[in-house]
């Protein structure tokens, strides 16, 4: 192979040279896994646009509709192509609100624990001594329980402490909010890291030397150069906080049947398999399993491409 | 080595110290134990009487330590919801959760070290590429999701496995086993496999990095050059020498097997303390919830200093790097 890149070389030769677009290639699987992803995240997206109805309006629902098997079953209504829940709700509508909103939360929940992680883990590795030992400490007496358990104890004992009528309208903030608290110890350790081996680089000292205050140091010069650590496990993050909050809502501590979830709709959806609906829990539950897959080889082919020595 | 132990064990009690005092917050600022007690029909005389009995008029510093003078002597208070003491519930419910986890933990070991171990002998092979290509979906499926799956296979469908509790069990003075009998058995198999199914993947991903960095050692290759069998070279030499940090690893899972337990618990209405946690949340029930805080935290601190004692006995180069890094190790 010569360096210089011939310009009559075929179009897909050169685009196998080019290093994003070449891994892509060499590896199918990621092409479909992104492919999905961005299908799952266009829909999510677009979701009151393609829904057929809105399942929040509850004057669309009509019970002499539900209970319906998907369009392509023998008992089908063309209408419903996935089948209507117990209320008549149209299930794909349904659907496509609780990918939004399983996104939605996945999202913030990450920005939490990515902002929260990155200011303590920045100022630990940053200015050592008591700032570090403080903000460790406290990281380690979180990692001593695992991540699952303490969102399952934030947002349980959150939910439980709060009386019936606000449960519905706090319910994102809540699980948001447990999700996000309990994962920031991941990026602070990281964050951390990566910053120890910074600080010692001469660019630093250069800046410090021309009298950039500490602040500036942190954020403007040693940040910029530990984003990308700080990316691919945000993205790896999403996955876990998606399937954290499936996991809340599947027991009923998550989000609630009025802005359900994948997860919640999982949960409403389980109650009906022993009578045989098995299109309420199938098609939600296939959902996230493809959102969560596709997430993570994604997650892992970023990881691959961006930061080797993270594996 | 002593250094190491005892900034551990200091780790731990502060671990603890700080989750009793959430604890303590939790019962005391939520909700009104008299009225939970007593109801709200109760006469304002009784109602005294049981604020003094409970000492709720004393400084709240002084109430945290006779707390914490309870909570060591085992005196947890009684469940709100149960109306019983919550060191019996405790006591009921732990067996049930502990053999689940222990059964997926040996069931996650068995099937991952295997698999971990082929693949990593023969890594060019097809089915070790599309294992590892499909070990994503085991990490990518959520538990519930899975346990569903396996209620619908093999109790809706085949009819082969009950779909719910732990069968019959044989009581011991405190313990209860599922172990011994033929139902008990039977209704252990799905939860415990849908409860490992996620660990296999991790514990095959480990066992396979760590075969692959021991077979690129010389001794590996001298035992291969003295003509020994592939299986000889794998297993007793090769083996043996990643099975220190599997078992370590083994240890840590059994903290995540519990945390997942919860779920699992749920999905197949297994008798254990996930069950127990929820429907105290469900309902409340304030002391309960404090309770299964402080035993939670008392199960993670174990769990977490026996590894740190396992990794300072396997390896003691990890235990200078444990040391030096400090807290942040």
């Amino acid at each position: 192979m010569t360096p210089d890149t011939p310009r009559d070389e075929p179009f897909l030769d050169r685009l196998r040279r080019h290093p994003v677009a070449g891994s892509l290639l060499a590896t199918p699987v990621t092409l479909v896994a992104l492919f999905l992803l961005a299908l799952v995240v266009a829909c999510a997206i677009f979701a009151p646009w393609i829904a057929r109805t809105n399942p929040y309006d509850l004057a669309t629902l009509d019970l002499l509709d539900s209970h319906l098997p998907p369009a392509f079953m023998a008992k089908g209504d063309p209408r419903f192509l996935l089948g209507t829940d117990s209320q008549g709700a149209d299930l794909a509508s349904l659907l496509l609100y609780g990918l939004r909103v399983s996104l939605l939360v996945g999202i913030l929940a990450v920005s939490i624990s990515v902002t929260l992680g990155t200011i303590a883990g920045l100022a630990s590795g940053y200015f050592g001594g008591l700032v570090d030992s403080i903000v460790m400490r406290i990281a380690d007496i979180q990692f001593t329980f695992p991540a699952m358990m303490l969102a399952l104890l934030i947002g349980g004992v959150s939910q439980s402490l709060l009386p019936n009528d606000k449960r519905a309208a706090l319910a994102m903030p809540i699980v948001v909010f447990a999700l996000g608290l309990s994962h920031w110890p991941h990026f602070a350790r990281l964050v951390r890291g990566a910053v120890l081996v910074e600080r010692q680089k001469d660019y630093v000292a250069a800046a410090q030397l021309a009298g950039r205050g500490n602040l500036v140091l942190m954020f403007r010069h040693i940040l910029p150069n530990v984003l990308n650590p700080i990316f691919v496990l945000a993205t790896l993050d999403i996955a876990f906080a998606i399937m954290a909050e499936a996991t809340l809502s599947f027991l009923s501590f998550g989000m609630p049947p009025t802005q359900p979830s994948l997860g919640t709709l999982i949960r409403i959806g389980y109650g009906y398999l022993y009578s045989g609906e098995w299109w309420v829990v199938v098609f939600p539950a296939l959902t996230l399993v493809v959102l969560l897959v596709s997430i993570n080889i994604v997650g892992d082919w970023l990881r691959d491409l961006l930061d080797p020595k993270l594996r | 080595m002593f250094a190491f132990l005892l900034n551990r064990l200091a780790h731990a009690v502060l671990v603890l110290l700080v989750v009793s005092i959430l604890a303590f917050t939790l019962g005391n600022t939520v909700g009104d134990p008299v009225a939970s007690i007593l109801g709200l029909d109760a006469t304002p005389a009784d109602r005294a009487a049981l604020r003094a009995r409970l000492r709720l008029d004393e400084p709240v510093v002084l109430r945290y330590f006779l707390y914490l003078g309870d909570l060591l002597s085992g005196r947890l208070g009684n469940s709100y919801g149960a109306q019983r003491p919550i060191i019996d519930l405790l006591a009921e419910r732990i067996p049930a959760t502990v053999e689940l986890a222990l059964a997926a933990l040996l069931l996650s070991v068995a099937i991952g070290v295997p698999l971990g171990v082929f693949a990593a002998a023969h890594p060019e092979r097809r089915l070790v590429r599309f294992l590892m290509t499909s070990s994503v979906i085991g990490v990518s499926v959520p538990t519930f999701i899975l346990g569903i799956i396996l209620i619908f296979t093999f109790s809706l469908t085949l009819g082969w496995l009950p779909s719910f509790g732990r069968g019959e069990v044989v009581k011991f003075e405190y313990w209860s086993t599922g172990y011994l009998t033929a139902s008990g058995l039977k209704s252990l198999i799905m939860p415990a496999i849908c409860l490992a199914i996620g660990q296999v993947a991790l514990v095959a991903r480990l066992a396979r990095a760590e075969m692959m960095g021991v077979l690129r050692t010389d001794y590996i290759r001298f035992a291969r050059a003295r003509g020994l069998s592939d299986r000889a070279v794998n297993f007793s030499h090769a083996l043996r020498n990643t099975l220190i940090p599997i078992i370590t690893v083994s240890g840590i899972q059994l903290g995540y097997l519990v945390a997942f337990a919860v779920v699992v618990e749920q999905v197949f209405q297994w008798p254990g303390m996930g069950t127990l946690f929820l429907q105290a949340l469900s309902q409340t029930d304030v002391p309960l919830i404090s309770a299964f805080l402080m035993a939670a935290a008392l199960f993670f601190v174990s769990i977490n200093l026996v590894v740190d004692l396992l990794y300072a006995i396997a390896d003691p180069r990890l235990r200078i790097r444990t040391l030096t890094h400090g807290a942040g190790g």
